[in-house]
């Protein structure tokens, strides 16, 4: 049985097939104007990878964003409920799971049967997401993926107004004129996003095992802010990112298998 | 220096004018109070030159990377056409974001105390609260009839609302920034404002409304309705008193200035002709910091 979860991000379109719950293809695409049209982009891609037509899904379900543009998709799952059940699925025992994607960050408490028990979100303000590192790459002039390795350089943390995208990007560029180091500025910028990410998570609860899920999960700087932060060890999925389609693809099985149409 | 607008390639919606002016007519001898005001914002740098406490000369840059130079480049411009040299300045006040980063300056005064002196030179005694909306700062400031600081509010851990993401809306709508004001106005019905203004949001949440179908317009009217609403109640929390004036360059954007008149049923003081040699709002740090520095060299020369 094939199925296909499709999460529209705020800044990618992923999508991830599944045959008898088990991943055999992933596909992404940049959200741009028009997600209807990522989004058919990322399930193509995907289906391709796999030699599978359209018509060979038996179910689609939508999750992310944008979900309610996505083609094919027979439902949706909100991203807290895609977030638990791919967490679960990836690490049985995680309890715990926090996703952190490019505008919005949330944390999700779940039980053992992959459901959503409570969850908090930060949606409202950049600096608890990815866009912050985006901006603060643009700042030094550093590549997205190198802030990560650059910041593990460092032993310190510069001091930045880690409150805001905007005051800290102000605050980069006067750093930089004072020639301070690069590591040390790309070390506060995660410093600083862990803080926020970890206290949104403690007033959840820091349930173990922690997962960590969603594009910026791929960043080594981050995970090992977060780590510090957090003080518990945190477990990371290969592909994080497509967590959310994987969440939504299980959660189109489960239904496909119930006959829900 | 030539004006940066004309070496322009390319249109760029989000760029306000750079501009300087000399009042004409008037002269200056060596024995005048010469003072200046340079302002350094995270967006504009602004410099004023006044002969004993009146307006004489200012201009407007944007301001680069580096703070020291965006002072100087500033100063200078304002300096041009007048004959006047850097050291014929018998006491320079550096004020705003940069203001320990203006290196020809012999001191730096808060731009909450320049704002309010400012807006008290070019609206007079009569204002009581002072709205200065720059490029990453909302203050709402009292002041008495002197134009001194009584008490203030500012947004210190968050940019929303604030001047950044006009920018970021101009681009994004392409309709260039001295306009964005007058556009926002043309709905026929206020929309509800934006739940979120982030600026680093401020992309993604234009582009969620333009894909419902909103107009242009409309989905200025949102955000700009969604500043006012923050702008409002910063000064509600500071607490109104008339006379009201908005300083900054958010004052010249006639979206928010109408909006916030509304919000708070009162009407700000006419703005000064500023295009026809009047004094610019966007100015009025400078000018107090000029004003400021008058005072501290009187107060030197007499002891």
């Amino acid at each position: 049985m094939i199925t296909v979860g499709i999460d529209l991000g705020t800044q990618k379109v992923k999508a991830v097939v599944l045959k008898d719950d088990a991943v055999v293809s992933r596909g992404q695409a940049f959200s741009g104007f028009d997600p209807a049209k990522a989004a058919e982009e990322a399930v193509n891609e995907a289906l391709k990878d796999a030699d599978l037509k359209i018509s060979d899904v038996v179910y689609f379900v939508a999750t992310g964003s944008a979900m309610e543009m996505a083609p094919y998709a027979k439902g949706t799952v909100s991203m807290m409920g895609a977030d638990a059940k791919a967490g679960v699925y990836l690490f049985p025992k995680a309890r715990t799971i926090i996703d952190v994607g490019a505008e919005e960050a949330r944390a999700v408490k779940c039980d053992e049967k992959a459901l959503m028990v409570d969850f908090i979100v930060n949606e409202r303000c950049a600096a608890g997401a990815g866009a912050f590192i985006e901006a603060m790459a643009r700042a030094l002039e550093v590549k997205l993926e190198e802030m990560g390795p650059l910041s593990l350089k460092a032993e310190r943390a510069s001091p930045i107004n880690a409150s805001c995208v905007i005051f800290g990007e102000s605050d980069v560029v006067s750093l930089i004129h004072r020639q301070e180091s690069k590591p040390e500025i790309a070390r506060a910028v995660f410093d600083a996003m862990a803080d926020r990410i970890s206290s949104m998570v403690q007033r959840l609860g820091v349930n173990p095992d922690v997962v960590l899920i969603g594009g910026v999960a791929k960043d080594v700087g981050f995970v090992a802010s977060l780590k510090r932060k957090l003080g518990v060890d945190v477990l990371i999925p290969d592909f994080p990112d497509y967590a959310g389609a994987l969440g939504a693809a299980l959660t189109a099985a489960t239904r496909a298998k119930e006959g829900k149409k | 220096m030539k004006e940066p607008s004309s070496v322009r390639e390319e249109f760029e919606f989000w760029r306000w004018r750079e501009y300087h002016r000399v009042v004409p007519g008037k002269k200056w001898t060596n024995r005048d109070i010469i003072t200046a005001g340079v302002d350094v914002g995270s967006v504009s740098s602004k410099a004023a030159i006044m002969i004993n406490g009146e307006a004489y000369s200012w201009g407007i840059t944007r301001t680069g990377s580096n703070s020291p130079e965006s002072a100087k480049k500033a100063l200078d411009w304002t300096l041009e056409g007048t004959g006047l040299k850097v050291g014929d300045l018998k006491y320079i006040v550096g004020t705003g974001y940069g203001r320990v980063n203006v290196p020809m300056a012999n001191k730096a005064i808060t731009e909450i105390a320049c704002h309010a002196k400012g807006a008290n030179y070019i609206w007079g005694p009569s204002v009581r609260t002072v709205l200065d909306v720059g490029g990453q700062d909302i203050k709402a400031i009292r002041c008495d009839e002197t134009g001194r600081v009584v008490s203030f509010l500012m947004n210190d851990k968050c940019a929303a609302g604030t001047g950044r993401g006009m920018e970021v809306f101009a681009d994004l709508l392409q309709i260039p920034i001295e306009e964005i004001g007058a556009i926002s106005l043309k709905v026929d019905e206020e929309p509800p404002p934006v739940s979120c203004t982030c600026v680093a949001f401020a992309k993604t949440e234009a582009m969620g409304l333009l894909r419902k179908g909103w107009s242009k317009e409309k989905v200025l009217a949102a955000y700009t309705r969604a500043m006012a609403v923050r702008m409002a109640n910063l000064i509600n929390r500071v607490g109104l008193e008339k006379e009201l004036v908005i300083t900054g360059g958010q004052s010249k954007n006639i979206g928010i200035v109408s909006r916030i008149e509304v919000d708070l049923g009162v009407k700000c003081l006419p703005m000064p002709n500023w295009r026809e040699n009047g004094l610019d709002p966007m100015v009025a740090g400078a000018f107090g910091a000029a004003l400021f520095g008058k005072a501290l060299y009187e107060k030197a020369q007499k002891s």
